[in-house]
Protein backbone atom coordinates (compact mmCIF):
# COMPACT_ATOMS: atom_id res chain seq x y z
CA UNK A 1 0.00 0.00 0.00
CA UNK A 2 0.66 3.51 -0.85
CA UNK A 3 0.95 6.11 1.98
CA UNK A 4 -2.12 7.99 2.67
CA UNK A 5 -1.52 11.80 3.40
CA UNK A 6 -5.05 11.35 5.41
CA UNK A 7 -4.55 8.47 7.67
CA UNK A 8 -0.73 9.95 8.24
CA UNK A 9 -1.91 13.25 9.41
CA UNK A 10 -3.85 11.27 11.69
CA UNK A 11 -1.77 9.19 13.36
CA UNK A 12 0.71 12.22 13.61
CA UNK A 13 -1.96 13.96 15.44
CA UNK A 14 -2.77 11.32 17.64
CA UNK A 15 1.38 11.18 18.21
CA UNK A 16 0.75 14.31 19.45
CA UNK A 17 -2.40 13.69 21.69
CA UNK A 18 -0.90 10.68 23.36
CA UNK A 19 2.37 12.29 24.37
CA UNK A 20 0.23 15.02 25.84
CA UNK A 21 -1.48 12.40 28.58
CA UNK A 22 2.05 12.38 30.04
CA UNK A 23 2.35 15.89 31.66
CA UNK A 24 -1.69 15.40 32.17
CA UNK A 25 -1.11 11.90 34.19
CA UNK A 26 1.34 13.87 35.68
CA UNK A 27 -1.05 16.54 37.13
CA UNK A 28 -3.53 14.35 38.01
CA UNK A 29 -1.45 12.50 40.06
CA UNK A 30 0.54 15.30 41.33
CA UNK A 31 -2.64 17.25 42.60
CA UNK A 32 -3.30 13.78 44.95
CA UNK A 33 -0.31 14.11 46.96
CA UNK A 34 1.01 15.93 49.69
CA UNK A 35 2.61 19.03 48.83
CA UNK A 36 5.86 18.07 50.00
CA UNK A 37 6.05 15.39 47.43
CA UNK A 38 4.38 17.51 44.48
CA UNK A 39 7.63 18.30 42.07
CA UNK A 40 8.62 14.06 42.72
CA UNK A 41 5.34 12.89 41.28
CA UNK A 42 5.67 15.71 38.36
CA UNK A 43 9.38 14.66 38.06
CA UNK A 44 8.57 10.89 37.94
CA UNK A 45 6.45 11.19 34.36
CA UNK A 46 8.42 14.04 32.93
CA UNK A 47 11.78 11.74 33.60
CA UNK A 48 9.89 9.16 31.56
CA UNK A 49 9.18 11.50 28.43
CA UNK A 50 13.10 11.35 28.13
CA UNK A 51 14.47 8.22 29.10
CA UNK A 52 11.22 6.25 27.75
CA UNK A 53 12.17 7.58 24.40
CA UNK A 54 15.47 6.83 24.20
CA UNK A 55 15.38 3.66 25.10
CA UNK A 56 12.31 3.24 22.95
CA UNK A 57 14.65 3.97 20.11
CA UNK A 58 17.68 2.86 21.16
CA UNK A 59 16.16 -1.15 21.91
CA UNK A 60 12.57 -1.06 22.82
CA UNK A 61 11.22 -0.69 19.63
CA UNK A 62 13.44 -3.29 18.18
CA UNK A 63 12.34 -5.93 20.89
CA UNK A 64 8.44 -5.04 20.27
CA UNK A 65 8.06 -4.81 16.95
CA UNK A 66 11.34 -7.17 15.32
CA UNK A 67 10.45 -10.12 13.63
CA UNK A 68 7.35 -12.19 14.60
CA UNK A 69 9.10 -14.78 17.19
CA UNK A 70 6.22 -16.22 19.86
CA UNK A 71 7.91 -14.50 22.57
CA UNK A 72 9.83 -11.05 22.27
CA UNK A 73 11.26 -9.65 19.19
CA UNK A 74 14.99 -9.40 17.90
CA UNK A 75 17.57 -6.85 16.92
CA UNK A 76 16.35 -5.68 13.54
CA UNK A 77 14.85 -2.43 14.18
CA UNK A 78 17.70 -1.11 17.03
CA UNK A 79 18.47 2.70 17.17
CA UNK A 80 15.70 2.89 14.22
CA UNK A 81 17.75 0.89 11.74
CA UNK A 82 15.53 0.12 8.83
CA UNK A 83 12.51 2.17 9.72
CA UNK A 84 12.41 5.55 7.88
CA UNK A 85 9.74 6.64 5.72
CA UNK A 86 8.48 4.40 3.53
CA UNK A 87 5.39 3.01 3.90
CA UNK A 88 4.56 0.49 6.60
CA UNK A 89 4.15 -3.13 6.33
CA UNK A 90 -0.21 -3.69 5.71
CA UNK A 91 -0.52 0.31 6.71
CA UNK A 92 -0.97 3.24 4.83
CA UNK A 93 1.75 5.74 7.07
CA UNK A 94 5.09 5.87 7.05
CA UNK A 95 6.92 3.28 9.49
CA UNK A 96 8.72 6.05 11.28
CA UNK A 97 5.44 7.40 12.42
CA UNK A 98 3.94 3.91 13.74
CA UNK A 99 7.31 3.69 15.65
CA UNK A 100 6.73 7.36 17.25
CA UNK A 101 3.14 6.42 17.76
CA UNK A 102 4.61 3.56 19.89
CA UNK A 103 6.98 5.45 21.93
CA UNK A 104 4.46 7.46 23.33
CA UNK A 105 2.55 4.25 24.53
CA UNK A 106 6.11 3.68 25.90
CA UNK A 107 6.55 6.35 28.07
CA UNK A 108 3.07 6.44 29.73
CA UNK A 109 2.87 2.99 30.79
CA UNK A 110 5.71 3.62 33.17
CA UNK A 111 4.32 6.78 34.51
CA UNK A 112 1.27 5.46 35.30
CA UNK A 113 2.92 3.32 37.96
CA UNK A 114 4.23 6.07 39.70
CA UNK A 115 0.77 6.84 41.32
CA UNK A 116 1.08 3.46 43.60
CA UNK A 117 4.84 4.32 45.02
CA UNK A 118 4.02 7.89 45.55
CA UNK A 119 5.54 9.59 48.36
CA UNK A 120 8.42 7.18 48.90
CA UNK A 121 10.03 5.74 45.68
CA UNK A 122 14.29 6.87 45.80
CA UNK A 123 14.32 8.94 42.20
CA UNK A 124 17.41 6.89 41.47
CA UNK A 125 15.57 3.57 41.72
CA UNK A 126 12.76 4.82 39.93
CA UNK A 127 15.02 5.60 37.03
CA UNK A 128 16.93 2.06 36.86
CA UNK A 129 13.75 0.67 37.35
CA UNK A 130 11.52 2.03 34.58
CA UNK A 131 14.08 1.75 32.54
CA UNK A 132 14.86 -2.01 32.88
CA UNK A 133 11.28 -2.69 33.16
CA UNK A 134 10.84 -1.03 29.56
CA UNK A 135 13.13 -3.49 28.04
CA UNK A 136 12.22 -6.67 30.20
CA UNK A 137 8.26 -6.26 30.51
CA UNK A 138 6.73 -3.82 28.28
CA UNK A 139 8.93 -4.37 25.15
CA UNK A 140 8.27 -8.06 25.73
CA UNK A 141 4.38 -7.95 26.25
CA UNK A 142 3.95 -5.15 23.51
CA UNK A 143 5.84 -7.96 21.25
CA UNK A 144 3.08 -10.48 22.47
CA UNK A 145 0.11 -8.60 21.89
CA UNK A 146 0.62 -6.07 19.02
CA UNK A 147 4.17 -7.72 17.44
CA UNK A 148 3.36 -11.02 16.68
CA UNK A 149 3.64 -13.07 19.66
CA UNK A 150 1.79 -15.57 21.08
CA UNK A 151 -1.27 -13.10 22.55
CA UNK A 152 -1.62 -11.81 18.50
CA UNK A 153 -1.52 -15.73 17.08
CA UNK A 154 -4.00 -16.61 20.01
CA UNK A 155 -6.19 -13.98 18.48
CA UNK A 156 -6.66 -12.20 21.59
CA UNK A 157 -8.09 -8.45 21.04
CA UNK A 158 -6.52 -5.73 22.77
CA UNK A 159 -7.71 -2.54 20.23
CA UNK A 160 -5.14 0.28 22.05
CA UNK A 161 -3.11 -1.63 25.43
CA UNK A 162 -5.73 -2.67 27.57
CA UNK A 163 -3.17 -5.50 28.70
CA UNK A 164 -0.38 -4.19 27.33
CA UNK A 165 -0.61 -0.54 28.92
CA UNK A 166 -3.12 -0.89 31.88
CA UNK A 167 -3.08 -4.72 33.19
CA UNK A 168 0.44 -4.71 32.64
CA UNK A 169 1.44 -0.85 34.68
CA UNK A 170 -1.52 -2.23 37.55
CA UNK A 171 0.04 -5.74 38.45
CA UNK A 172 3.45 -3.43 38.23
CA UNK A 173 1.83 -1.37 40.51
CA UNK A 174 0.67 -3.75 42.83
CA UNK A 175 4.30 -5.70 43.17
CA UNK A 176 5.88 -2.06 43.71
CA UNK A 177 3.12 -0.84 46.09
CA UNK A 178 4.12 -3.93 48.48
CA UNK A 179 7.90 -3.95 47.96
CA UNK A 180 8.10 -0.36 48.87
CA UNK A 181 5.84 -0.90 51.79
CA UNK A 182 3.42 1.69 53.28
CA UNK A 183 4.22 5.39 53.39
CA UNK A 184 5.09 6.16 56.91
CA UNK A 185 1.49 7.22 58.46
CA UNK A 186 -0.76 5.14 56.20
CA UNK A 187 -3.90 4.64 56.90
CA UNK A 188 -4.07 5.91 59.98
CA UNK A 189 -2.77 10.15 59.06
CA UNK A 190 -5.19 11.89 57.00
CA UNK A 191 -3.02 12.22 53.26
CA UNK A 192 -5.62 14.20 51.33
CA UNK A 193 -4.82 15.50 48.01
CA UNK A 194 -3.26 18.93 48.29
CA UNK A 195 -4.66 20.35 44.69
CA UNK A 196 -7.78 18.78 43.70
CA UNK A 197 -7.64 21.15 41.05
CA UNK A 198 -5.08 20.36 38.90
CA UNK A 199 -6.26 16.61 39.40
CA UNK A 200 -9.55 17.78 37.40
CA UNK A 201 -7.26 19.09 35.12
CA UNK A 202 -4.96 16.79 34.32
CA UNK A 203 -8.43 14.39 33.52
CA UNK A 204 -9.21 16.80 31.06
CA UNK A 205 -6.11 16.10 29.62
CA UNK A 206 -6.01 12.71 29.59
CA UNK A 207 -9.32 12.62 28.12
CA UNK A 208 -8.71 14.72 25.33
CA UNK A 209 -5.30 12.71 25.10
CA UNK A 210 -7.38 9.55 25.25
CA UNK A 211 -8.47 10.51 21.62
CA UNK A 212 -5.45 9.97 20.40
CA UNK A 213 -4.65 6.81 22.04
CA UNK A 214 -7.64 5.05 21.14
CA UNK A 215 -8.70 6.50 17.74
CA UNK A 216 -4.90 7.14 16.83
CA UNK A 217 -4.92 3.30 17.13
CA UNK A 218 -6.86 2.74 14.38
CA UNK A 219 -3.75 4.02 12.51
CA UNK A 220 -6.36 5.40 9.98
CA UNK A 221 -8.28 8.23 9.22
CA UNK A 222 -11.69 6.54 8.69
CA UNK A 223 -15.02 4.87 9.91
CA UNK A 224 -13.01 2.77 12.57
CA UNK A 225 -11.40 5.78 14.16
CA UNK A 226 -14.29 7.84 14.45
CA UNK A 227 -16.01 5.16 16.02
CA UNK A 228 -13.00 4.65 18.41
CA UNK A 229 -13.64 8.44 19.45
CA UNK A 230 -16.95 7.62 19.98
CA UNK A 231 -16.43 4.96 22.06
CA UNK A 232 -13.37 6.32 24.26
CA UNK A 233 -15.59 9.37 25.17
CA UNK A 234 -19.14 7.60 25.86
CA UNK A 235 -17.26 5.01 27.65
CA UNK A 236 -15.62 7.74 30.21
CA UNK A 237 -18.85 9.56 30.36
CA UNK A 238 -21.13 6.82 31.57
CA UNK A 239 -18.22 5.92 33.64
CA UNK A 240 -18.14 9.44 35.63
CA UNK A 241 -21.74 9.33 35.74
CA UNK A 242 -22.28 5.99 37.11
CA UNK A 243 -19.00 6.39 39.84
CA UNK A 244 -20.63 9.57 40.95
CA UNK A 245 -24.02 7.86 41.88
CA UNK A 246 -22.78 4.85 43.25
CA UNK A 247 -20.70 7.55 45.39
CA UNK A 248 -23.05 9.63 46.35
CA UNK A 249 -25.71 6.60 47.43
CA UNK A 250 -22.78 4.79 49.20
CA UNK A 251 -20.62 7.79 51.03
CA UNK A 252 -23.43 10.22 51.02
CA UNK A 253 -21.65 13.19 48.83
CA UNK A 254 -20.73 13.07 45.10
CA UNK A 255 -17.31 14.32 44.92
CA UNK A 256 -15.05 15.99 43.20
CA UNK A 257 -11.96 13.52 43.03
CA UNK A 258 -14.98 10.55 42.65
CA UNK A 259 -16.35 12.24 39.16
CA UNK A 260 -12.54 12.55 37.93
CA UNK A 261 -11.68 9.03 38.70
CA UNK A 262 -14.62 7.52 37.38
CA UNK A 263 -13.65 9.33 33.64
CA UNK A 264 -10.42 7.73 33.84
CA UNK A 265 -12.02 4.37 34.87
CA UNK A 266 -14.00 4.14 31.81
CA UNK A 267 -11.11 5.40 29.49
CA UNK A 268 -9.20 2.50 30.78
CA UNK A 269 -11.68 -0.23 30.27
CA UNK A 270 -12.69 1.36 26.82
CA UNK A 271 -8.80 1.10 26.10
CA UNK A 272 -8.87 -2.14 24.61
CA UNK A 273 -12.61 -2.37 23.25
CA UNK A 274 -12.41 0.80 21.87
CA UNK A 275 -12.10 -0.19 17.82
CA UNK A 276 -13.96 -3.45 18.48
CA UNK A 277 -17.23 -2.85 20.10
CA UNK A 278 -20.30 -0.46 18.94
CA UNK A 279 -21.70 2.68 20.82
CA UNK A 280 -24.39 1.10 23.28
CA UNK A 281 -21.82 -1.53 24.30
CA UNK A 282 -18.90 1.12 25.02
CA UNK A 283 -21.84 2.79 27.36
CA UNK A 284 -22.04 -0.20 29.28
CA UNK A 285 -18.46 -1.28 29.39
CA UNK A 286 -17.84 1.81 31.19
CA UNK A 287 -20.60 2.02 33.12
CA UNK A 288 -19.26 -1.41 34.50
CA UNK A 289 -15.68 0.08 35.34
CA UNK A 290 -16.71 3.09 36.72
CA UNK A 291 -18.63 0.96 39.53
CA UNK A 292 -16.23 -2.13 39.88
CA UNK A 293 -13.51 0.45 40.56
CA UNK A 294 -15.23 2.15 42.95
CA UNK A 295 -15.53 -0.96 44.63
CA UNK A 296 -11.95 -2.31 44.06
CA UNK A 297 -10.43 0.83 45.38
CA UNK A 298 -11.41 -0.79 48.88
CA UNK A 299 -9.36 -3.29 48.61
CA UNK A 300 -6.11 -1.76 49.58
CA UNK A 301 -7.39 -1.38 52.62
CA UNK A 302 -8.93 -4.60 53.13
CA UNK A 303 -5.49 -6.35 52.02
CA UNK A 304 -3.07 -3.46 53.70
CA UNK A 305 -0.69 -2.92 50.59
CA UNK A 306 -0.53 1.19 50.14
CA UNK A 307 -1.65 1.85 46.31
CA UNK A 308 -1.44 5.29 47.30
CA UNK A 309 -3.28 7.13 44.34
CA UNK A 310 -5.24 3.39 43.01
CA UNK A 311 -3.41 2.26 40.41
CA UNK A 312 -4.31 -1.21 41.09
CA UNK A 313 -7.62 -0.30 41.59
CA UNK A 314 -7.99 1.90 38.74
CA UNK A 315 -5.60 0.62 35.62
CA UNK A 316 -5.39 -3.14 36.65
CA UNK A 317 -8.99 -3.88 37.41
CA UNK A 318 -10.04 -1.05 34.68
CA UNK A 319 -8.15 -3.32 32.39
CA UNK A 320 -9.18 -6.51 33.27
CA UNK A 321 -12.96 -5.32 32.97
CA UNK A 322 -12.24 -4.20 29.92
CA UNK A 323 -10.21 -6.89 28.45
CA UNK A 324 -13.11 -9.61 29.65
CA UNK A 325 -16.11 -7.64 29.00
CA UNK A 326 -14.94 -7.58 25.12
CA UNK A 327 -14.97 -11.14 25.33
CA UNK A 328 -18.61 -10.48 25.78
CA UNK A 329 -19.52 -7.18 23.48
CA UNK A 330 -17.18 -7.62 20.66
CA UNK A 331 -18.89 -7.33 17.07
CA UNK A 332 -17.23 -8.05 14.19
CA UNK A 333 -19.51 -5.81 12.12
CA UNK A 334 -17.68 -2.84 13.61
CA UNK A 335 -14.36 -4.10 13.13
CA UNK A 336 -13.80 -7.63 10.60
CA UNK A 337 -10.69 -7.94 12.03
CA UNK A 338 -12.11 -8.37 15.51
CA UNK A 339 -14.70 -11.62 16.49
CA UNK A 340 -17.95 -11.96 18.16
CA UNK A 341 -18.05 -11.78 21.30
CA UNK A 342 -20.35 -14.26 23.73
CA UNK A 343 -23.78 -11.65 23.37
CA UNK A 344 -22.99 -11.49 19.80
CA UNK A 345 -23.16 -14.99 18.38
CA UNK A 346 -19.74 -15.91 19.28
CA UNK A 347 -19.85 -18.29 22.07
CA UNK A 348 -17.62 -18.06 25.18
CA UNK A 349 -14.38 -18.91 22.85
CA UNK A 350 -12.74 -14.92 22.18
CA UNK A 351 -13.98 -14.69 26.16
CA UNK A 352 -11.75 -17.58 27.08
CA UNK A 353 -8.83 -15.99 25.07
CA UNK A 354 -8.91 -12.38 26.52
CA UNK A 355 -9.45 -14.44 29.86
CA UNK A 356 -6.17 -16.45 29.28
CA UNK A 357 -4.23 -13.17 27.64
CA UNK A 358 -4.74 -10.87 30.76
CA UNK A 359 -3.93 -13.31 33.43
CA UNK A 360 -0.53 -14.29 31.75
CA UNK A 361 -0.11 -10.37 31.21
CA UNK A 362 -0.91 -9.86 35.21
CA UNK A 363 0.90 -12.72 36.13
CA UNK A 364 4.31 -12.21 34.07
CA UNK A 365 4.45 -8.40 34.68
CA UNK A 366 4.07 -8.65 38.58
CA UNK A 367 6.31 -11.72 38.97
CA UNK A 368 9.20 -9.64 36.52
CA UNK A 369 8.64 -6.94 38.33
CA UNK A 370 8.78 -8.24 41.73
CA UNK A 371 11.87 -9.62 41.11
CA UNK A 372 13.27 -6.14 39.39
CA UNK A 373 11.68 -4.68 42.32
CA UNK A 374 14.01 -6.98 44.86
CA UNK A 375 17.25 -6.88 42.93
CA UNK A 376 17.23 -2.84 42.78
CA UNK A 377 16.41 -2.91 46.34
CA UNK A 378 19.04 -4.75 47.72
CA UNK A 379 21.46 -2.79 45.31
CA UNK A 380 20.45 0.58 45.83
CA UNK A 381 17.70 0.11 47.35
CA UNK A 382 14.10 1.35 46.24
CA UNK A 383 13.11 3.46 49.33
CA UNK A 384 14.23 6.85 50.56
CA UNK A 385 15.38 7.06 54.65
CA UNK A 386 12.78 7.83 57.19
CA UNK A 387 13.81 12.00 56.99
CA UNK A 388 13.83 11.94 53.52
CA UNK A 389 10.10 11.12 53.76
CA UNK A 390 9.18 13.49 56.54
CA UNK A 391 10.96 16.28 54.72
CA UNK A 392 9.68 15.47 51.25
CA UNK A 393 11.04 14.28 48.12
CA UNK A 394 10.82 17.84 46.82
CA UNK A 395 13.53 18.55 48.80
CA UNK A 396 15.01 15.25 49.88
CA UNK A 397 15.51 14.21 46.29
CA UNK A 398 15.37 17.40 43.72
CA UNK A 399 16.33 20.01 45.85
CA UNK A 400 13.09 22.02 44.91
CA UNK A 401 10.09 23.15 46.69
CA UNK A 402 6.66 23.25 44.63
CA UNK A 403 4.91 26.49 45.88
CA UNK A 404 7.01 29.24 46.95
CA UNK A 405 3.97 31.65 47.87
CA UNK A 406 5.85 33.12 51.00
CA UNK A 407 7.38 36.69 51.47
CA UNK A 408 9.75 34.78 53.76
CA UNK A 409 11.46 32.22 52.44
CA UNK A 410 14.47 33.26 53.49
CA UNK A 411 17.20 32.19 50.91
CA UNK A 412 20.11 32.93 50.79
CA UNK A 413 22.63 32.06 47.28
CA UNK A 414 25.76 29.94 48.63
CA UNK A 415 27.04 30.19 45.30
CA UNK A 416 26.41 33.28 44.68
CA UNK A 417 29.96 34.69 44.79
CA UNK A 418 31.15 31.52 43.00
CA UNK A 419 29.65 32.35 40.37
CA UNK A 420 30.72 35.99 39.99
CA UNK A 421 34.09 34.66 40.01
CA UNK A 422 33.58 32.00 37.01
CA UNK A 423 32.04 35.19 35.13
CA UNK B 1 -5.49 30.99 83.02
CA UNK B 2 -2.15 29.84 80.88
CA UNK B 3 -1.31 30.37 77.17
CA UNK B 4 0.68 26.77 76.09
CA UNK B 5 2.13 27.74 72.90
CA UNK B 6 4.32 25.07 71.23
CA UNK B 7 6.30 24.39 67.92
CA UNK B 8 6.94 21.13 66.61
CA UNK B 9 7.88 18.92 63.42
CA UNK B 10 4.80 19.17 61.36
CA UNK B 11 4.63 15.49 60.91
CA UNK B 12 3.86 15.47 64.49
CA UNK B 13 0.99 17.26 64.24
CA UNK B 14 -1.49 14.22 64.73
CA UNK B 15 0.49 12.57 67.58
CA UNK B 16 0.33 16.27 69.48
CA UNK B 17 -3.46 16.56 69.26
CA UNK B 18 -4.49 12.91 70.01
CA UNK B 19 -1.76 13.53 72.90
CA UNK B 20 -3.78 16.56 74.50
CA UNK B 21 -7.06 15.24 74.09
CA UNK B 22 -5.79 12.19 76.45
CA UNK B 23 -5.18 15.12 78.55
CA UNK B 24 -8.66 16.34 78.49
CA UNK B 25 -7.44 19.80 76.14
CA UNK B 26 -9.85 19.57 73.30
CA UNK B 27 -9.84 22.72 71.98
CA UNK B 28 -6.87 24.39 70.43
CA UNK B 29 -5.34 26.82 67.54
CA UNK B 30 -2.94 25.33 64.99
CA UNK B 31 -0.67 27.76 62.52
CA UNK B 32 2.25 26.39 60.02
CA UNK B 33 4.87 28.75 60.69
CA UNK B 34 8.57 28.57 59.68
CA UNK B 35 10.96 28.98 62.07
CA UNK B 36 14.95 28.59 62.53
CA UNK B 37 16.59 27.38 65.57
CA UNK B 38 20.22 24.74 66.03
CA UNK B 39 18.55 22.55 63.06
CA UNK B 40 19.99 24.47 60.35
CA UNK B 41 18.28 23.84 56.97
CA UNK B 42 18.78 22.54 53.99
CA UNK B 43 19.74 23.38 50.18
CA UNK B 44 17.67 24.20 47.45
CA UNK B 45 19.14 24.56 43.39
CA UNK B 46 17.55 26.21 40.49
CA UNK B 47 19.30 26.04 37.19
CA UNK B 48 22.72 25.51 38.92
CA UNK B 49 22.13 28.38 41.33
CA UNK B 50 22.38 27.05 45.10
CA UNK B 51 20.13 28.28 48.02
CA UNK B 52 20.23 27.80 51.38
CA UNK B 53 16.86 27.91 52.80
CA UNK B 54 17.24 27.79 56.63
CA UNK B 55 13.37 28.77 57.61
CA UNK B 56 11.95 25.52 57.98
CA UNK B 57 8.58 24.52 58.54
CA UNK B 58 7.30 24.08 61.48
CA UNK B 59 3.50 23.77 63.42
CA UNK B 60 2.58 25.79 66.14
CA UNK B 61 -0.22 24.78 68.63
CA UNK B 62 -1.93 27.54 71.09
CA UNK B 63 -3.82 26.29 73.75
CA UNK B 64 -5.63 27.89 76.92
CA UNK B 65 -5.69 25.89 80.08
CA UNK B 66 -6.40 26.18 83.45
CA UNK B 67 -3.41 27.02 85.87
CA UNK B 68 -2.77 23.72 87.43
CA UNK B 69 -4.14 21.57 83.83
CA UNK B 70 -0.69 23.55 82.46
CA UNK B 71 1.90 20.84 83.35
CA UNK B 72 -0.62 17.62 82.23
CA UNK B 73 -0.34 19.54 78.47
CA UNK B 74 3.08 20.33 78.51
CA UNK B 75 4.19 17.23 79.46
CA UNK B 76 1.80 15.66 76.87
CA UNK B 77 3.46 17.89 74.07
CA UNK B 78 6.84 17.06 74.89
CA UNK B 79 6.13 13.55 75.24
CA UNK B 80 4.28 13.70 71.95
CA UNK B 81 6.60 15.86 69.64
CA UNK B 82 9.85 14.21 70.93
CA UNK B 83 12.02 12.18 68.65
CA UNK B 84 15.45 13.20 70.05
CA UNK B 85 16.83 14.51 66.49
CA UNK B 86 17.87 18.08 66.60
CA UNK B 87 14.71 20.48 65.68
CA UNK B 88 11.95 18.88 67.47
CA UNK B 89 11.13 22.43 68.78
CA UNK B 90 9.94 24.01 71.65
CA UNK B 91 6.95 24.47 74.63
CA UNK B 92 6.50 27.59 76.66
CA UNK B 93 3.69 29.10 78.73
CA UNK B 94 2.69 32.65 79.55
CA UNK B 95 0.25 33.90 81.55
CA UNK B 96 -3.40 34.85 80.40
CA UNK B 97 -5.20 37.95 82.06
CA UNK B 98 -8.43 37.75 80.88
CA UNK B 99 -10.37 34.76 78.40
CA UNK B 100 -13.72 34.77 77.71
CA UNK B 101 -16.05 32.89 75.01
CA UNK B 102 -17.66 34.80 72.71
CA UNK B 103 -20.76 33.07 71.94
CA UNK B 104 -21.48 33.00 75.79
CA UNK B 105 -19.60 35.74 77.37
CA UNK B 106 -18.47 33.36 79.84
CA UNK B 107 -15.48 33.95 81.26
CA UNK B 108 -11.64 32.51 82.45
CA UNK B 109 -12.36 29.19 83.50
CA UNK B 110 -15.88 28.53 82.28
CA UNK B 111 -14.18 29.51 78.90
CA UNK B 112 -11.64 27.32 78.49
Amino acid sequence: MEIDSGDTAWVLASTALVLFMTPGLALFYGGMVRAKNMLAMLMQNIFAMGLMAVLWVLVGYSIAFGGTNDWVGNFDFVAMKDVGMEVAEGLTIPIILFATFQMTFAIITPALITGATADRFKFSAYAVFIAVWLVVVYAPVAHWVWGGGWIFDLGALDFAGGAVVHINAGAAALALAILLGKRRGWPREGMHPHNLPLTVLGTGILWFGWAGFNAGSALAANGLAAQAIMNTFIAASSAMVAWTIVEWLKDGKPTTLGAASGAVAGLVAITPCAGFVGTGSSMIIGAAAGVLCLLAIGLKTRFGYDDSLDVVGVHLVGGLVGALLLGLFADATINEAGADGLFFGGGAELLGKQAAASFAVLAFSFIVTMIIGKLIDVTIGLRVDEDAEEIGLDISQHAETAYSFSGIASMDRISYDRDLEGS
Amino acid sequence: MKLVTAVVKPFKVDDVKAALKAVGVTGMTVQEVKGVGRQGGHAEVYRGAEYKVDLLPKVRFDLIVAPEDAAAAVDAIVEAAATGKIGDGKVWVTDVDTVVRIRTGERDAEAV
